[in-house]
């Protein structure tokens, strides 16, 4: 009888371990660190034993070595005597150009759409509508693959170029020419100028923000600003005696040379990003125009506030709310999307490093692990700062 | 949780077409019935699929031969295009058996990526083709112009060599395949399209208009393309070594695709060794001992190949490094005994 | 008395109709076209580019357009519009790749199943959704192995190199949905879960795999896969870029579910808790079916994402869809100036009726759904 209630016992403390909701737990996330670790041994052990069937040596001393090939349009000096570091280098800059000019030009786009969706004007709403509806729906590498391939062959030759803006600027099928604007280095006065307008410009804001909200007086920030843009570094242009040193692209044996090149796989891509994102842009405009109720438009009304008051004071700030976030995510994806170039050539990270440099290195583990570590880079630190802004313009309730 | 289900997942996904590679890839692949053989998507007179998924070329027809001499019989072997990315990773990997992908034997390559180059089907070598109407007549003096080339090939290297020793300036247009970079050329995008020169002649004819393009006479590296076997098999690597020499040593004493069964009765010792007659050399390569008879019935000798492949497409074999030593060539078998 | 004063009325006067600028199609074009000036600008401006570009854009597509030719030589005349006969003569080629003519009744039929299956599932208010759920999720596949890739029950081998075309996207985008969407419930659940290390280890897969592009996970698993795995074991293309797919669509899904989950209020949870159910009885009945109900749209919008990113396959040497276009862009017999822009206009047709047809289903479930959230 003793015993049986001693077994009794003991199997209750046992079942009752099993049902323990913290015990289980703890033993399940064991379980899962066991399995993860025996998973992640497994992939090591066979790369390992690859890696030394393969002859291949690891780690990141290939950066060093001279990449050996050349790269046809770089931000920075490159030759075929640079490193791997200096591709990758490369890469990266190639990447955030095309990915920072596509954010802007996507966005104007996308706002000018987002807008003309919710005009009254019957024929622009549905002209953004259809604009929205076909380019959404189609894939982006066709896209690219469009621009790029049937429009550069519809391009005149280098010899019968489009000449605009009366010769200043060629468009042929190797690209867009402008003239390069060589300032001496007195241009540095201006270019310190413009700053200190634009930081002005911002105090200038906040003080006359102040000024409304203590005493209710108006001060025109706006256009006191803009003449101040304009003014204060065109005096510093004629004080400081900076003065243009402008080439023009000329045509020699074979191409143009001088002045700006823009390559079609640089514009096709920009195109292509900035056309696509920003019928998503749109889209998320138009709905944070949306989500503003129409009775906080009619309250603003009521209080008197004057048209632009109620866009700028009301309206927006509160479809603001609503916009950020998926806009930085769209923002995020034209950079992501942006590694299409290795389809048409354009020589961003994934074409230079994981594609060319990779492929002569043959070093495939660093190499993916490199590129990879960049885009989670980019992507952490636009969350970081999507977070920041989004803890400023939360709603503060009271 | 979540990433055992994972692995259970990949682990089912990969049952469904694994399939080890054994040490002994021979064995390997009389198991499984056909070779396995890693070719270009599509370079015409190398290897090119037309519409039904037929290959043909030269490295295509090296293929046949292994597969020919393995197991009698030329269809016994399929095809996998690889980009040039591929190419290393799937032979080292044991997805091929063999790759015969128009690939540059080159040092870092025979030494450092666990593959031993096993012979020279084509003698090649990197040239320039321009459009008639540039008006140029030699590749010094492509200044300046802008180059079409495949990426991540040794092409691409050659380039840069070429024009950094002459102390030229060149805009590099570079993209992941050859029919990109063909379509690229075709489109005006680049003044020169620059790669081997027996795929710039093949490529010439699938340009707009052919008669408008020539190829410059400068040769500015050499590429000795051949096909290639996982290290460390010494019988797979010799099988592969010697089903090329057969086919030279076979155009060597005149025997062809045509006479191969009255050289059968052939008085010459070369002969009769080469065909089985005499001798049990197939049994050194893990062979029966009429393997090269069975290549040449199949396949043919080195200049039917040749023939059948390299020559619709324009490129001259007489007087050329790809002809027999014995007419002044670079191809030269070790004899059989 | 006042009732008698002649000058005042009786009776209302009737209702006198609206000016003529207010009603009608004037009233109509005057309010939506013509209401101040910057907007009868904008219209005159729109309508200058729709005559400017209409007549253009249907001179092409049909107007000038070769729709039967042999080869390119119709199609190159100067003033030809789309070579519509190219992409006739390649058509088969699209669909099915190098699939062999005797066999397409294969893909045809696991299409057919597929497309009667997803149908039943997404059309509300069917029943025995369980069964086709199972049908879909592991059926189906088995059957398609079986059917597409052969060399079992007395049907003839054909190896995956000779698949291609839209069989391929439909097959990536099919097994992309099927094995993402389980994994991705999954994750979701690890996400939210109380249990930190699962919580932390289910956000650093998600993260991850958001934060890198789609080309960069399938150039690693085309180059770095064969050498996770044991020496010597290979493994097909095919099934490499749905391994890099599906790990990908995963970690988007597991997002999508996550929001469903997010908005289900606290209650459910803690009713389900009261009732005594453990963790997976409370998630099984009373949690997902709620929360994937109400995700439906986003996993219809995350399925087109995944629909449209199935073409970067192309990149990686598979014969989809736009691989197949693009592979026969330059064919010598149809060389044509607008030969590659016929193309692509194709696949872009194809490829428009897909997601815009999933696009109206997701917002006609967002519609349907709203209406019950509403008090």
């Amino acid at each position: 009888m003793a015993k049986s209630q001693e077994q009794l016992h003991e199997r209750r403390s046992l079942s009752s371990l099993i049902y323990d909701p913290q015990f289980r737990s703890y033993a399940f996330q064991i379980l899962l660190l066991l399995v993860l670790v025996g998973f992640g041994w497994w992939i090591v052990q066979n790369t390992v034993t690859n890696l030394q069937a393969q002859n291949k040596t690891t780690g990141f001393d290939f950066l060093s070595n001279t990449a050996g090939f050349d790269i046809g349009f770089s931000l920075v000096p490159y030759s075929r005597e640079s490193t791997y570091l200096e591709v990758f280098y490369v890469g990266i800059l190639n990447t955030l150009l095309v990915a920072i000019t596509g954010i802007v030009l996507a966005t104007l786009l996308g706002f000018v759409l987002g807008i003309a969706r919710l005009s009254s004007n019957w024929i622009i709403a549905r002209l953004a509508t259809i604009y929205i509806e076909i380019i959404r729906n189609i894939p982006l590498l066709l896209q690219l693959f469009f621009w790029y391939f049937a429009v550069l062959k519809s391009m005149p030759s280098v010899r019968s170029s489009l000449e605009l803006v009366g010769g200043a600027v060629f468009l042929n099928n190797r690209g867009l020419y402008l003239p390069n604007p060589n300032a001496n280095s007195a241009f540095l006065w201006v270019q310190i100028a413009i700053a200190l307008v634009l930081v002005g410009g911002f105090f200038l804001q906040r003080w006359s923000i102040r000024r409304v909200e203590l005493t209710g007086e108006r001060f025109p920030y706006i256009p006191v600003f803009l003449v101040l843009l304009i003014v204060v570094p065109t005096v510093t242009w004629f004080v400081s005696g900076a003065e243009w040193n402008i080439t023009y692209p000329e045509l020699n044996r074979f191409n143009f040379q001088g002045g700006i090149q823009l390559p079609p796989e640089f514009v096709a891509l920009l195109f292509g990003l900035v056309i696509y994102t920003a019928a998503f842009i749109g889209e998320t405009v138009r709905a944070g125009i949306v989500s503003v109720s129409s009775g906080q438009t009619e309250a603003a009304q009521s209080l008197g506030l004057k048209n632009n008051d109620r866009l700028n004071l009301v309206v927006i700030p509160q479809a603001m709310r609503v916009i950020v976030p998926p806009l930085t995510s769209q923002y995020l994806n034209l950079t992501k999307n942006s590694s299409l170039a290795v389809a048409i050539g354009y020589p961003d990270i994934v074409n230079v490093f994981m594609g060319t440099a990779l492929n002569q290195s043959g070093k495939a583990i660093e190499v993916i692990f490199m590129t990879m570590m960049v885009y989670l880079t980019l992507s952490l630190l636009t969350s970081m700062i999507m977070n920041w802004y989004n803890a400023r313009i939360a709603l503060t309730e009271r | 949780m979540n990433k055992k289900i994972v692995t259970i997942a990949l682990g089912a996904a990969l049952s469904l077409s694994a399939s080890a590679a054994l040490a002994d890839t021979l064995e390997d692949v009389q198991a499984k019935g056909y070779l396995q053989c890693g070719v270009t998507p599509s370079t015409p007179g190398f290897a090119s699929p037309d519409e039904n998924n037929n290959w043909s070329g030269i490295d295509v027809d090296y293929c046949r031969a292994m597969a020919a001499a393995i197991f009698d019989d030329p269809e016994a072997v399929r095809f996998t295009p690889l980009t040039s990315k591929e190419r290393f990773t799937a032979l080292s990997s044991g997805e091929i058996d063999v790759l015969s992908r128009t690939t540059t034997w080159t040092m870092s390559r025979d030494t450092n990526l666990g593959i031993s180059f096993t012979g020279v089907m084509f003698y090649d070598g990197q040239g320039f083709m321009v459009p008639k109407d540039l008006g140029v007549n030699s590749a010094l003096e492509l200044s300046d112009a802008a180059v079409c080339i495949e990426s991540g090939t040794t092409t691409e290297l050659n380039a840069a060599d070429y024009f950094a020793t002459n102390g030229m300036n060149y805009n590099p247009v570079v993209f992941e395949d050859q029919d990109e970079v063909v379509k690229a050329y075709d489109d005006g995008r680049c003044d020169v399209f620059t790669t081997d020169s027996s795929a710039l002649a093949a490529e010439r004819f699938s340009l707009a208009d052919p008669d408008a393009h020539k190829i410059l006479p400068q040769i500015i590296s050499k590429e000795p393309l051949g096909p290639s076997v996982r290290q460390g098999d010494d019988l797979w690597f010799n099988i592969s070594r010697w089903v090329y020499f057969a086919l030279l040593e076979a155009e060597e004493y005149g025997v062809n695709q045509a006479n191969v069964d009255e050289m059968l009765g052939s008085e010459n010792p070369s002969v009769r060794r080469l065909l089985g007659v005499e001798g049990e050399f197939g049994s050194y390569v893990g062979l029966p001992g009429d393997w090269a008879y069975r290549v040449i019935k199949h396949v043919g000798n080195y200049a039917d190949v040749y023939e059948r492949n390299v020559t619709p497409i324009g490129i001259e074999r007489a007087g050329s490094l790809n002809d027999l030593w014995t007419r002044g060539g670079l191809q030269y078998s070790p004899p059989i005994r | 008395m006042s009732n008698d004063i002649a000058y005042v009325r009786k009776e209302m006067a009737p209702d006198m109709p609206p000016p003529v600028t207010q009603t009608g199609i004037m009233g109509w074009m005057r309010k939506n076209l013509f209401l101040d000036i910057p907007n009868s600008l904008m219209t005159i401006l729109a309508l200058a580019f729709l005559v400017w570009t209409v007549p253009t854009l249907f001179n092409f597509l049909i107007g000038n357009a070769v729709f039967v030719a042999e080869d390119g030589t119709l199609c190159r005349a100067p003033e030809a519009g789309a070579c519509w006969a190219y992409v006739i003569d390649r058509f088969d080629f699209y669909i099915y790749g190098f699939y062999p003519d005797s066999e397409y009744w294969r893909p045809n039929l696991v299409f057919i199943v597929a497309a009667l299956l997803i149908t039943h599932l997404l059309w509300p208010d069917l029943p025995y959704k369980g069964i086709s759920a199972i049908a879909f999720f592991v059926g189906l596949p088995i059957l398609a192995v079986i059917l597409l890739n052969g060399g079992s029950f007395g049907l003839p081998e054909v190896t995956t190199e000779k698949w291609g075309g839209l069989m391929v996207t439909l097959i990536i985008a099919s097994v992309g949905i099927v094995v993402s969407l389980p994994l991705g419930v999954v994750l979701a659940l690890g996400r939210r879960s109380h249990m930190p290390f699962v919580k932390y280890v289910s956000i650093a897969f998600i993260e991850l795999w958001r934060a890198v592009p789609l080309i960069t996970v399938l150039f690693m698993a085309s180059v770095m896969l064969p050498l996770f795995l044991p020496e010597g074991t290979t493994i097909d293309k095919i099934l490499r870029a749905l391994v890099g797919v599906a790990l990908f669509q995963t970690a988007y899904m597991a997002e999508v579910v996550r929001g469903g989950l997010q908005a289900l209020p606290k209650g459910q949870y803690e009713a389900a808790n009261a009732l005594g159910l453990n963790y997976f009885k409370s998630m099984y009945l009373i949690i997902l079916p709620q929360a994937l109900k109400h995700v439906i749209p986003g996993i219809v919008n995350s399925f087109i994402s995944l629909f449209k990113d199935t073409s970067l396959v192309s990149i990686v040497g598979l014969f989809d869809l736009l691989g197949t276009v693009q592979a026969t862009s330059a064919l010598v017999e149809w060389k044509a100036p607008h030969q590659a822009t016929t193309g692509y206009l194709f696949a872009a047709s194809i490829f428009w009726i897909f997601c815009f047809g999933m696009s109206r289903y997701s917002m006609y479930m967002e519609r349907r759904l709203d209406t019950g959230h509403k008090e």
